[in-house]
């Protein structure tokens, strides 16, 4: 099966936010912080414009409660007194032409009475930098199993390492959109967004209406990667309070160097190690501490930090394990949601680790991580029993086999020895998933989704999760099709409109085809449903509608308050191997070869997975080798495509993808969840490959020229 | 490492045909698509503005508008150029080819098919300019080498597919304006291993 918006995209018919202009439309532009930190002295409207052609908000314009609601309610809308970001929001201007709205934001001053501001997430914040609590602290989470003391007494060799990962930009390509208008008293916001619901209920808090007067409808969104996860509900409440003062459609749309100076990026980590081995080289004890940027207000950060702190140990059996993570504030743009959400930056200091211990104690990397690879019926730093039938150490020789690892590394030995001036080297990378949210956070959404009859006789799936690229709506409607009995051309989804749609949760956590596909699946609907259609076709004269809630798989688990138990439903695993060369004229990195095994399941649609795992693998590769924000007083200053440098077809090695199918009995069809995953595993798997290719040994990304200039002078 | 643009891309350098001043309105007649256009816009106003905005056609994406992305590629007498650059007063007398030009009246053009059949569109957003980046190519050479791919295409970020599905559908539909097998082999649809 196609997909199924395919065809509209090759045609220039699909369309994204920006193409739906609607009569009197007029452009939104928002007044920013210059200082990261401080007390908004004056807002100055300068003489070059005539500003009684604009409209312009602030802060008073709000009518509810002047915040972006999401976890906690910190994030001011629009900042009134007090800005703890540059680059933050305090007013909002409108016009029907967009270069006079850019001429008016020339014209406006934000004058700010600076207090200090705090960078550096790692440092003990001073008594005046302190903003949040007691000491920056956004959130912390231990996790505890064992005695790690004891172990690391009893440990034949401990092994230290510290690790860090820089910021990156998620580089949608469709930049950041919504516009908003007024109809029949609803309040109508459509745009680029991953969480429809998010939007709704941030409206609802902010602009004081009830949700029957505020419908929130996604566009086609053209790429996401959890840059569209809270970001949106900004911009859209944003564009609503313009339409509202202006009594006109408004529509914002951020271009490139606003988006990256003022959106969310991944979270920048430092992560350090102490590891207990015994004389088998078997893992005794875990000691790991995990500190995460998480910018100037909570958002997500306890939530990536969740997902960061329970993936910190690997998929790796060990008896004592103590994992102590935090998210900081810091006066930069709030960190947030990225594709792995947290999980890559600790597997990336895990898998770096595990091939400096096996260095240490003189074990293969491939060895090492073969004796301590979890075997069905041994446990994770929860305390989480697997025992799903995965045999990760075959998954592993599998990737070796395919990447030929052995054969490389001798072909590397010889080439390295003797050529002037290039490098080889391969590294592999062992890791783990985990699908859907973390613990109880399934059930607590309790996911909805309906199926309804058309009367054409057609059937519409309506569910809150949109299509970003990924294939949410060729995967449903193939489930459906399956379900049912039905082709493709019998199946409807519908735009996800709060207006219509149930609450199924967000796009996010590679959750939708497994959870909310799962109830497209669902036996209950699917049979009421069947039934209905052959009565449809008998007697057309009563709606039909079939609905499905989420259930947990049943015997999961979870204890928020101590951290232990089933934080996953279920997880994917995989071993990734990346063969680079390095360039010693140039100081260059490139990936040369890339193999990528994994355990997703079942898959339910073999050109839409390969697609996201190489498209994940890619995105990877950038993070790691040339993806770098560069800060100066909390601001990027390389906010544009010629100096934030993302992968191009130049750098895309040839990339192996191979599905080991394990079905996961909850999952539609034996699904699991896959969007993430590729994120993982490909920046550890490089700088280990690179660590064998220079003889060096890197303890951070992205691996730049410059940082690969170093490690060539010093080692480290 | 980043290619630089192909050259010819960064914009269209025609002279204008009659001398304008700076900030005025002009009045043009544009080809688009093979039919004309006329538009009456800023002279500072680039093509995509103008193809988006006066012409209605929103098929050409823009992802920087500073001639470093490659989303707003359209073709101008064949030839790619990026339409963020590019003015609409040095292009009467030119043919310019959006996506919206792609089908013919014999139906989709190859490379759509290949496009849809492969996956190479995820969110489809680079997907215009990566297809008139291609069909500049195939209409030039109709047997490129994957370098030469690469090469063509070079000036078109994604940050969706990783790119190696586009390439696939590139062949493909090379292979099929050649007449050659038009089936995906199992390597193009899954990825070699
Ligand atoms: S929009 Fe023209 S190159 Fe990016
Ligand atoms: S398909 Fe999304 S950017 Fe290329």
């Amino acid at each position: 099966m196609d997909r199924i918006e395919g065809l509209a995209k090759l045609t220039g018919a699909e369309r994204y936010v920006d193409d739906l202009p609607l009569d009197g439309m007029l452009w939104g532009m928002t007044v920013r912080s210059p200082a990261p930190r401080g007390r908004v002295t004056g807002v100055h409207f300068g003489s070059g414009v005539d500003w009684s052609e604009f409209v312009v908000v602030d802060h008073h314009d709000i009518p509810g409660d002047n915040t972006v609601l999401l976890i906690e309610t910190d994030q001011p809308l629009l900042a009134g007194e007090y800005v703890r970001h540059a680059e933050e929001p305090i007013a909002l201007v409108a016009h029907r032409s967009r270069e006079m709205v850019r001429r008016a934001i020339r014209e406006i001053e934000v004058t700010i009475d600076p207090d200090p501001p705090i960078f550096d997430f790692t440092a003990e914040p001073t008594q005046d930098q302190i903003q949040h609590g007691s000491d920056n602290a956004l959130k912390r989470i231990d996790i505890t199993k064992g005695d790690v003391d004891a172990a690391l007494v009893r440990a034949a060799r401990v092994v230290e390492g510290e690790y860090r990962t820089g910021s990156q930009e998620h580089v949608y390509l469709e930049n950041q959109g919504m516009i908003a208008w007024e109809e029949d008293g609803v309040l109508v916001i459509k745009g680029s967004l991953q969480c429809p619901f998010y939007v709704l209920k941030a409206a609802v808090r902010a602009l004081g209406r009830d949700s029957d007067h505020v419908r929130i409808v996604q566009t086609p969104t053209g790429g996401g990667f959890g840059g569209k996860e809270e970001y949106p509900s900004m911009i859209a409440l944003h564009a609503a309070l313009l339409a509202l003062k202006a009594e006109q459609p408004v529509r914002i749309i951020y271009d490139r160097g606003e988006d990256m100076r003022a959106t969310t990026k991944r979270h920048p980590s430092l992560v350090r190690h102490r590891t207990g081995v015994d004389g088998d080289g078997r893992l005794v004890a875990q000691d790991i501490d995990v500190a995460l940027d998480g910018g100037a207000y909570v958002t997500l950060s306890p939530v990536v930090l969740s997902r960061g702190v329970i993936h910190a140990a690997g998929p790796y059996a060990c008896d004592n394990v103590r994992i102590r993570g935090r998210a900081m504030l810091t006066n930069s743009p709030p960190h947030g949601a990225f594709r792995g959400f947290g999980a890559p930056q600790t597997h990336f200091a895990n898998e770096r680790h595990m091939d400096v211990i096996a260095a240490t104690i003189g074990i293969d990397p491939d060895e090492f991580r073969r004796r301590n690879l979890i075997v069905d019926g041994q446990t994770t730093a929860t305390g989480q029993r697997i025992t799903d039938g995965t045999d990760r150490v075959a998954l592993l020789d599998h990737a070796l086999e395919l990447s030929s690892y052995h054969e490389r590394q001798d072909k590397h030995r010889s080439l390295n020895a003797s050529h002037p001036y290039l490098r080889r080297g391969i590294g592999l990378a062992a890791f783990h998933h985990g699908a859907g949210f973390t613990g109880s956070g399934e059930v607590m959404l309790a996911s909805e989704l309906h199926l309804a009859g058309l009367p054409d006789g057609r059937i519409e799936v309506l569910s809150a999760n949109i299509e970003m690229g990924q294939g949410t709506l060729t995967v449903f409607t193939k489930l459906v099709c399956d379900r049912l009995g039905l082709r493709p051309e019998h199946v409807v989804i519908a735009d996800a409109d709060t207006g219509r749609v149930p609450d199924s949760g967000p796009t996010v956590a590679s959750r939708t085809t497994m959870v909310v596909g799962r109830l497209v699946d669902d036996s209950d609907t699917g049979d009421r449903v069947t039934q209905a259609i052959i009565d449809w076709h008998v007697e057309r004269d009563e709606p039909l509608v079939g609905h499905a809630k989420y259930e947990p798989p049943p015997g999961i688990e979870w204890d928020e308050t101590t951290y232990t138990g089933d934080a996953y439903a279920t997880y994917g695993w995989a071993t990734y191997v990346a063969e680079v060369e390095v360039d010693l004229r140039t100081y260059t990195a490139r990936v040369t070869d890339f193999v990528a095994v994994q355990d997703v399941g079942t898959v339910l649609h073999e050109t839409l997975a390969r697609g996201q795992i190489q498209g994940g693998v890619v995105q990877a590769i950038g993070w790691a080798l040339t993806e770098e924000c560069a800060w100066s007083n909390g601001v990027m200053q390389n906010n544009q495509l010629t100096n934030y440098i993302i992968p191009t077809s130049d750098d895309v090695p040839p990339i192996r993808v191979s599905f080991v199918e394990n079905p996961f009995a909850h999952g539609p069809h034996g699904a699991k969840g896959l969007g993430e995953l590729p994120m993982d595993g490909p920046a550890p798997a490089i700088a280990n490959a690179v660590a064998r290719a220079i003889d060096a040994d890197p303890r951070a990304i992205p691996l730049t020229p410059e940082h690969l200039m170093d490690l060539l002078s010093n080692g480290r | 490492m980043r290619h630089l643009y192909p050259v010819g891309r960064l914009g269209f350098m025609a002279p204008p045909s009659k001398a304008i001043e700076a900030g005025a309105s002009v009045s043009l007649e544009l080809r688009v698509n093979g039919e004309p256009h006329a538009v009456s816009v800023p002279v500072h106003k680039t093509l995509l503005e103008v193809l988006r905005e006066d012409i209605g056609l929103t098929g050409t994406k823009h992802g920087c508008e500073l001639g470093e992305c490659g989303t707003c590629t359209v073709l101008v007498d064949g030839q790619p150029v990026l339409s963020c650059l590019a003015l609409p007063a040095t292009l009467e007398g030119h043919d310019v080819t959006t996506v919206e030009g792609l089908e013919s009246a014999d139906g989709l053009h190859p490379l759509q098919q290949t496009f849809v059949e492969l996956g190479a569109a995820q969110c489809g957003y680079c997907t215009p300019g990566f297809v008139l980046a291609a069909k500049a190519l195939l209409d030039d050479n109709p047997q490129p080498s994957r370098a030469d791919i690469e090469t063509a295409l070079g000036g078109n970020l994604c940050r969706c597919t990783g790119y190696l599905k586009i390439y696939e559908a590139v062949e493909l539909a090379a292979a099929r304006m050649r007449g050659e097998p038009g089936e995906p082999t199992r390597e193009m649809l899954y990825g070699a291993g």
